[in-house]
């Protein structure tokens, strides 16, 4: 066991699959000599060379592209796109081109890869870096979506997305980059589409993602403290959807909250809470809650931004209002 | 659309293709070298595929049997004929949206591309990309790309890959002259030079981006081959309907790549016959710059240059012949093919195979 942050786990994670199949290389913004803009890729190039570990120009649809065309010949590569705010430039290459060329070639086309990218708020940066995208990318049919909350989860799933032979967009949260974690030694790896139960409680369910888990966490703890008891879901992968997990886990406390980093219109949540409310609607004892951020773009202003994205007070309030 | 002229008047065609108007004879790379008979045979016989193939292509859209859009490069065969004969089995094509002749032109299943554009099970991708995503990746066909300029970083990506494995292999990337005013173009030339990759970027200026002549958006004269100084390449501007001339600047621009010495970009100047797609006449064309066109038409062009040294008409005619028997042993299979199963609608999105996003 050692102890190791968020950022590290990324480091840990994509030495780990170099190691082992010298087939993954590893291109983007920085990401060789400088070791990333977030620190994340430090070392890297020292371990793996110049060949395998490659600094681009700001070229968003050149990365995108060269790591579909290499995928569809053989390699299995590992794009970074700096902040998920930048896939505004390379939609082309993910929604048109890589999410599709396996479906509309009758499967003549296979795409081992990963995109991961920094996502989310709590840095201060202002609307076009701190956004959450992974609800686009969840719209997308033909991409995996994963979000871990944990060093751990970062390790293992990102291990999972690198054999996964299809396109996977592998969301980091920023903000959790400088929190540390104890991660056992070792090769870890996890598997895509598997949601955690992270604490059982018997009167509210709470499903987040990313950055929302330690919050929902301590929103958790915090209404112990007022009689209610919380199971709280992390569900770390929307393509594919751990529904099973999910349904069982609403079915049994009949209350279901999500949190959501997304603005409110069409958030993950949205999509979970109407299978929930199709597939389980006898078993809740009450309506199903979304909090989310506010339809806005985000702020700057750390007293702003603040106030946007749900913090712990906050869904520990609304659930203890919801189920006065 | 000029579905009429299909191996037109060979024998009054001049055995030299007559000059290309509005261009300086003196900008234009003239590649030296000899072809071996069978390749320029090999060469006529693609162009005379191509051409029955999209004839008959455009007949079925008539019929009815042919849904959707396609985009026809009757006129432009030389391109993809001088390329396809000069690539290496194993390297890779990236077409665009107007890829039926690049298709054909990696020894693709007539029947099974026919297929494709009328929407059968027997088609390369049964039925599910249509006429402007034309794969066979067992060919290294690896797609023919709708939105204009993707494919280009794309096919970098092959590139860098045959690189690193060391393979050989070059990408071969055929785009239109309206491409070169997307992003994708500008990033793709310029990380592929810097990597000095395997890459082939051919532009097939057929003069009009759509609708509209290229120059009249463009900032400079040469679409493609003035912007090849920006990312450190040489200009190679060539008459892109002179078959036996791509296939020599293909050997050239291949050799290059698999020696090491990086990417090219080849601007070959062409016409397309008709209008950008089935929904456009092409009206906004001028009659006399067509008419000159016409007159440069790569079919008859080679016809009349292989009569010249002295090649039997019975050997083209034969061929001629042959290449209309397999166009209509290829409209009876696809006609004769079901439609897709619906099995093919939820298969095929994931590689286990499936479609399934939640367990």
């Amino acid at each position: 066991v050692a102890e190791l942050t968020y950022r590290d786990a990324v480091t840990r994670a994509i030495a780990q699959e170099m190691a082992r199949d010298d087939t993954v290389v590893f291109i983007g913004e920085d990401v060789a000599a400088a070791g990333g803009v977030f620190k994340a890729t430090p070392g890297l190039l020292e371990t793996f060379g110049s060949r395998r570990v490659v600094d681009t120009p700001i070229s968003e649809q050149a990365i995108i592209g060269a790591v579909m065309g290499a995928a569809m010949t053989g390699l299995r590569p590992i794009a970074e796109i700096m902040f998920s705010d930048f896939f505004g430039v390379c939609w082309d290459m993910i929604a048109n081109q890589i999410a599709k060329a396996r479906y509309m070639t009758a499967g003549q086309v296979a795409l081992p890869l990963v995109i991961r990218t920094g996502n989310g708020a709590g840095l201060r940066f202002g609307a076009q870096h701190s956004q959450s995208v992974e609800n686009w990318a969840m719209a997308i049919p033909g991409v995996k979506v994963v979000a871990p909350s944990t060093a751990e989860d970062v390790i293992g799933l990102f291990a999972a997305a690198v054999r996964d032979p299809d396109p996977v967009l592998f969301f980091e949260h920023k903000a959790l980059y400088p929190v540390k974690y104890e991660v056992p030694d070792g090769e870890i790896v996890d598997a895509l589409g598997t949601a955690k139960v992270l604490r059982r409680g018997g009167d509210a369910t709470i499903l987040a993602l990313a950055a929302m888990v330690p919050r929902a966490l301590a929103a958790a703890d915090a209404l112990e403290s007022t009689g209610i008891e919380a199971t709280v879901v992390d569900v770390r992968s929307l393509v594919p959807l751990d529904t099973q997990t999910i349904l069982g886990e609403a079915a049994a406390t009949g209350r279901v909250f999500t949190v959501e980093e997304n603005p409110r219109l069409l958030g993950w949540g949205a999509e979970v809470v109407s299978i929930i409310a199709e597939e389980c609607f006898w078993d809740l004892d009450g309506p199903i809650v979304r909090i989310t951020t506010p339809h806005i773009p985000l702020p700057a202003a750390d007293a702003l931004e603040d106030l946007a994205i749900p913090s712990a007070e906050l869904i520990a309030e609304t659930i203890q209002k919801a189920l006065r | 659309m000029q579905q009429d002229r299909t191996l037109p008047a060979e024998e009054s065609s001049p055995a030299t293709l007559p000059p290309i108007p509005g261009v300086d004879p003196a900008s234009i790379h003239h590649p030296t070298g000899t072809i071996d008979e069978s390749i320029r045979l090999a060469l006529y016989r693609m162009q005379v595929r191509m051409r029955l193939f999209e004839k008959r292509a455009y007949d079925l859209f008539l019929q009815g049997l042919v849904k959707g859009t396609s985009h026809l490069s009757l006129g432009m065969e030389a391109i993809a004929a001088g390329f396809g004969v000069a690539m290496n089995a194993d390297d890779w094509t990236f077409a665009t949206y107007r890829g039926h002749a690049h298709t054909l032109a990696r020894g693709s299943d007539m029947a099974a591309t026919l297929g494709e554009l009328l929407g059968r099970a027997n088609g390369l991708l049964k039925g599910k990309g249509g006429s402007m995503h034309l794969t066979d990746a067992a060919r290294g066909m690896l797609g023919s790309y709708a939105i204009v300029g993707a494919h280009l970083p794309i096919a970098l990506g092959a590139a860098w890959s045959s690189q690193y494995r060391e393979s050989g292999q070059v990408a071969v990337c055929f785009f239109g002259d309206g491409a070169t005013n997307i992003g994708a173009f500008h990033e793709a030339l310029n990380l592929a030079a810097v990597w000095k990759a395997p890459v082939v970027y051919v532009c097939e200026n057929n003069q009009y981006m759509e609708y509209t002549p290229i120059a009249a958006v463009t900032a400079v004269e040469r679409p493609a081959a003035g912007r090849a100084q920006a990312y450190g390449l040489a200009p190679i501007v060539i008459d892109g309907n002179d078959v036996e001339a791509v296939y020599l600047t293909a050997l050239e621009v291949l050799g290059r790549a698999r020696r090491g010495e990086g990417p090219s970009l080849v601007e070959a100047l062409t016409y397309r016959h008709g209008g950008h797609s089935r929904a456009d006449p092409g009206t906004y064309r001028p009659q006399p710059e067509l008419e000159t066109w016409l007159q440069r038409d790569p079919i008859p062009a080679q016809r009349a240059l292989l009569l010249g040294d002295g090649v039997d008409a019975a050997t083209l005619d034969a061929i001629d012949a042959e290449a209309a028997a397999e166009v209509e042993s290829a409209t009876e299979a696809a006609r004769a093919a079901p439609p897709p199963g619906r099995d093919e609608l939820l298969a095929d999105m994931w590689a286990d195979g499936g479609a399934r996003w939640r367990n």
